[in-house]
């Protein structure tokens, strides 16, 4: 177990240096840089600018450097966005804000989407069903900035319940509207991956053999299939865990929420190559962390795979 | 005396896309106490369906029970709603299935599943419900019961969870045990020692069986009285060493012919012609008359089912002459 566990974390090391590497080569590849303005920078300013930054040297000297200063855990300063500043320290104030709005979104969505998938397969081939289904499937094919504004609109505007816009961690209800708005889509695909996983169990003999005890349908549903019955979705959280957490840019401009979205964004518009690294290990990171967790959940969950892995 | 078990006539349709498909079509049949009654039969003749419709286990829809009655001890199990049917179930009626493999829960240990129906039957929960659960476990021949207990079923070979799945079904002291195929998955070496397990088990608590099997030796090893179906019917029914000793019906004198050691050595081995009807659309008269070789085909009844008469005391058999005919070569009694 503890071999497993250090291979895992040494694994995921490699992916994200393969990642970090990616995205420096990536981003020194693009046609522009961050040095450029809309009005023409003077020869020198630029050259003052490049030395400053360390753009002057070769490519793979500063590739080595960059790769030395962050196994150090220097991130560097953001080059153009937020010019001069520390990009930890502007991710140790962004990452709070998209941390707690990613998991009220999962806590939202697990809460909806698990219950209404159970529901359906226990349903199954009815009128409930198929009123569930539908609904998810309109959450999957709905994209954020459709459901963002409408729910702005409707909870927000005319019932007034919800502040529309805006971030104030004191005030919980402010959190609401965004975190709904990226919970749902995931709430749809966990409806749906939850009712073919229930009903996949549920058509197991072993169901058949708790029926032939005497025991009740509600304590089979609960004891005896929903541990199977949630492999799947378990097995989609952790990935759409890091996904809802980054992949919240659009959610955070509709209601301005400062969290690292919106940073991230302006910083590929720009080319800010130590402001795009940030974030991107962050998210890989989350993601590693992400599928361990799950991992580890799923051997909780399936004791067949606990034996595969001791011997 | 009134019989455990009184089945009366039992239809079970299921109306799927392709018709509707007769499964069971007027079954009748008895369980004494304390008795092994067999039902034999090829596959998809109706044993299955016979058995898992005692416990409202087949799924309705498509299934749906037409008609017919299956009295336990007085009750019409067929009339019953799901609540009381699950006082029934594992209490007084238990089963075990074909394939232990997959018949027990992987999630769970085996002890939570043991003990399960002594929770919900006699509301026995902790230390002592997992001392009766062990106590099963040792009766069935599963040695450091109180260790492996705590295991999961994956940590259990083919023949072990048979075991445990027999445990489980007599932990409530039932009356009646329905044992579907409890061996056809097994190995031929660990199929023996699951029969003599059960038969061990029956002895002991008087519990009465009804075994399901398509292996005419097996159901002479272990069987008081035997029914033979064939297209989701009663084709003949008597006590095991009567019909062994003279079977009368075309189809069993069929199975009892393709047993292989009912042959000599080099000489070819007998099977029935043909495959089972196809029960969405059964021929009207008698159903086994396009595979009537052993008898005379061509007396079978086509206008009508044949009924089902008591030949001699205790075996009844279906009254078609074409089937109960000796073959005119045949030097068959």
């Amino acid at each position: 177990m503890l071999r497993d566990i250090s291979n895992r974390l040494l694994q995921g090391l490699l992916v994200l240096f393969v990642l970090g590497t990616l995205t420096f080569f990536l981003v020194h590849a693009l046609p522009y840089g961050p040095f450029q303005d809309e009005k023409a920078v003077p020869p020198h300013v630029m050259e003052r600018l490049e030395k400053l930054h360390g753009y002057d040297k070769p490519l793979l000297t500063q590739y080595g450097l960059r790769l030395k200063n962050i196994v150090q855990g220097n991130l560097g300063v953001s080059i153009k966005v937020m010019e001069g500043r520390q990009v930890g320290e502007i991710l140790g104030q962004a990452f709070p804000v998209s941390l707690t709005l990613g998991l009220i979104a999962m806590s939202i969505a697990i809460a909806i989407g698990i219950p209404a998938g159970i529901f359906a397969a226990i349903r199954k081939n009815t009128t409930v069903d198929y009123a569930i289904m539908a609904v998810a499937l309109l959450g999957i094919c709905l994209p954020a900035f459709v459901i963002g504004p409408l729910l702005a609109e409707f909870l927000g505007g005319r019932l007034g319940w919800f502040p529309v816009s805006g971030w104030n961690p004191r005030d919980p209800s402010s959190l609401f509207l965004p975190a709904l708005t990226l919970g749902l889509v995931s709430a749809a695909y966990l409806s749906r991956l939850t009712r073919a996983g229930m009903l996949e169990i549920l058509n197991q003999d072993f169901i058949r053999t708790a029926r032939a005890k005497g025991q009740k349908g509600s304590i089979i549903i609960m004891r005896h299939a929903l541990r199977g019955g949630l492999i799947p979705s378990i097995a989609y959280l952790g990935p759409a865990f890091a996904a809802t957490i980054s992949g919240s840019v659009v959610v955070e401009s509709i209601f301005q929420v400062p969290g690292i979205g919106r940073l991230f964004i302006k910083a590929i518009e720009t080319g800010d190559e130590t402001l795009i690294m940030g974030p991107v290990l962050l998210y890989g990171s989350l993601i590693v962390i992400a599928n361990f967790l799950v991992d580890l959940l799923q051997i909780w969950l399936n004791p067949r795979l606990r034996t595969a892995k001791a011997s | 005396m009134r019989a455990l078990l009184d089945i009366q006539d039992l239809k079970v349709h299921f109306h799927t896309r392709d018709g509707v498909v007769k499964a069971v079509d007027g079954v009748s049949l008895k369980v004494e106490a304390g008795q092994i009654a067999g039902i034999v039969g090829e596959s998809g003749s109706g044993k299955s369906v016979t058995a898992y419709s005692l416990l409202g286990l087949i799924p309705m829809p498509p299934g749906r029970i037409e008609g017919g009655k299956a009295l336990f001890q007085g009750t019409d199990l067929l009339r019953l709603g799901e609540r009381e049917l699950n006082t029934y179930r594992g209490r007084k009626i238990s089963m075990i299935f074909q394939d232990p493999m997959t018949s027990l829960n992987p999630y769970l240990r085996v002890s939570t599943q043991l003990v399960e129906p002594l929770a919900i039957h006699e509301k026995l929960r902790g230390k002592p419900a997992l001392h009766r659960a062990i106590e099963a476990l040792e009766q069935v021949g599963i040695e450091n019961a109180a260790t492996r207990i705590h295991g999961y079923p994956h940590e259990f070979s083919g023949g072990m969870r048979q075991r445990v799945m027999i445990a489980m079904a007599l932990i409530t002291k039932p009356d009646l045990l329905i044992a579907d195929e409890p061996t056809t998955a097994l190995d031929v070496t660990v199929q023996k020692q699951v029969l003599d397990v059960i038969r061990e088990l029956q002895r002991e608590t008087g519990t009465a069986v009804i075994f399901i099997t398509h292996d005419l030796a097996v159901v002479h090893e272990m069987c008081d009285t035997v029914s033979v179906l064939y297209a989701g019917r009663v084709v003949e029914s008597a006590p095991a060493a009567e019909l062994i000793r003279r079977p009368l019906h075309a189809y069993t004198r069929g199975l009892y012919r393709s047993n292989p050691s009912a042959h000599a050595k080099d000489e070819d081995l007998y099977s029935i012609p043909g495959l089972p009807p196809d029960l969405a659309r059964l021929p009207g008269g008698c159903t086994f008359r396009p595979r009537n070789t052993l008898g005379v085909a061509s007396l079978c009844l086509t206008e009508r089912q044949p009924e089902l008469i008591e030949h001699s005391p205790g075996h009844f058999v279906q009254n078609c002459p074409g089937c109960l005919a000796a073959h005119p070569s045949s030097a068959h009694a």
